[in-house]
């Protein structure tokens, strides 16, 4: 049985992608969630949980244009990224804690380790969260971000693309990946990207959403994100959550 | 498995260098993450510590560690009970994460306390998880249903090892993502 799912997930080790070399595991992991079905009887922690709507979320932490500025606002193109937590139903997921980290408009992150000489901007942190409503639906507004070099090989650069993080009931939901934006003509030489099954690398690219834009403020992004996980209901006091 | 669902799932992509300002409780005091890192209830506390090590056995100076655990009565689902945390190894110079917690009870009657990791660094395009056991439950061990699914001489990879500090007892745990140690990982879907 495959642990990960090599149609839809990029592999451990992909030779373009420098640092995935030394890091990716070589060795296939060991399926456990076919323990539960072997013997019903067995909880497999990975599988189990009660960590939806469980973080604190401040008022302005989904929007990154108002949650750090320092008596200014932010430069760049203000934009709002906005969609639904589903699962591989097509099912709506509530309660996802969802968390986001990108570049300014300028390319650079607020972050110790990024060298990248394009200047910080003093209004704009680059970080929001937020929690999934019961619709699954999720919003976010921020500046869009500005691509950037990277050292992967001579004259890379990283496609403009906003991090996200997501957590819902249980573990296995787990899910790290990268948003990136309609007709970037980076993605096509971006080894991160490109790692990811041809099939399925158009999920990870946002569409432009008129319908999602604020007239006279923001341009709008439509992104919906399928999670694993909360399909069975591994003992009774515990509900999936459908 | 892509054919059994209507939807596809997002593929993972890697978490990159730079997730620490976001996802991690230590890296600012003006933004604070709403994930701690330290698990606190009833029971006894213990701290677990390591590094992540490459295939040239380097430390991992930008890896994010997640662990997720029951109560310190074997319970997952409780609502009083916040099991999850989060710790990274860029915040001191020997790439140490680091986590206050409380030993956890037994999940299954016949399995061994154990805590769930999730290990995602720059590099790495999915995250992978793991399992902690405790070198003070060698008995409860060799009874746990998914040690025993793990191949006998890669057990060890999943033992922490008890320090000898007095107050409150500490776990090592390195993860090896490469090499002759490499850390088992676990598929959980």
């Amino acid at each position: 049985m495959a642990s990960i799912d090599s149609s839809q997930h990029p592999p451990f080790i992909f030779t373009d992608y420098k640092s995935s070399l030394l890091r990716g595991p070589m060795q296939s992991p060991i399926d456990i969630a076919a323990l539960y079905s072997i013997n019903s009887g067995t909880k497999i922690s990975e599988l189990l949980g009660s960590l939806s709507s469980r973080f604190a979320i401040g008022e302005l932490d989904h929007d990154l244009t108002q949650n750090f500025c320092r008596g200014g606002e932010p430069l760049g193109e203000r934009m709002i990224v906005s969609g639904r937590v589903l699962n591989q139903l097509g099912n709506p997921v509530p309660g996802v804690l969802i968390e986001v980290w990108q570049a300014n408009a300028s390319g650079r992150y607020v972050h110790k380790a990024d060298q990248h000489e394009a200047p910080i901007d003093p209004n704009f942190i680059g970080v929001g969260r937020c929690i999934s409503d019961r619709d699954g639906q999720y919003r976010f507004c921020t500046i869009k971000p500005g691509a950037y070099p990277w050292k992967n090989h001579p004259n890379a650069w990283r496609p403009q693309h906003i991090h996200f993080s997501l957590l819902g009931e249980a573990i296995n939901s787990r899910l790290v990946t990268q948003m990136y934006f309609p007709a970037d003509p980076l993605l096509s030489f971006d080894p991160i990207f490109l790692a990811v099954p041809a099939a399925a690398r158009e999920r990870l690219v946002s569409t432009f959403d008129l319908s999602i834009s604020e007239a006279g403020f923001a341009l709008g992004y439509h992104f919906d994100i399928v999670i694993a996980g909360g399909l069975a209901t591994p003992n009774e006091d515990h509900g999936g959550h459908g | 498995m892509a054919s059994k669902f209507p939807r596809g799932l997002t593929p993972s992509q890697t978490v990159g260098p730079f997730f620490t300002t976001a996802l991690t409780a230590s890296d600012n005091n003006t933004f604070v993450s709403p994930v701690d890192n330290e698990v606190s209830g009833a029971g006894q506390k213990i701290n677990l510590h390591g590094r992540v090590l490459d295939g040239n056995r380097d430390p991992v100076s930008d890896a994010l560690i997640e662990i997720w655990q029951a109560d310190s009565q074997g319970n997952l689902t409780s609502t009083d009970f916040l099991g999850f945390a989060r710790s990274d190894t860029s915040s001191n110079s020997e790439s140490s994460y680091f986590f206050t917690t409380i030993k956890p009870g037994a999940v299954n009657e016949s399995d061994a306390p154990h805590i769930s990791v999730i290990v995602t660094m720059r590099g790495l395009l999915t995250h992978v998880y793991t399992r902690l056991y405790f070198s003070d439950e060698l008995e409860a061990n060799q009874q746990d249903s998914v040690l025993n699914q793990v191949p006998e001489n890669r057990r060890a990879t999943l033992i922490a090892q008890r320090g000898e500090n007095k107050f409150v007892p500490s776990y090592h745990f390195d993860i090896h993502m490469q090499g002759e140690n490499e850390t088992v990982f676990f598929g959980v879907l």
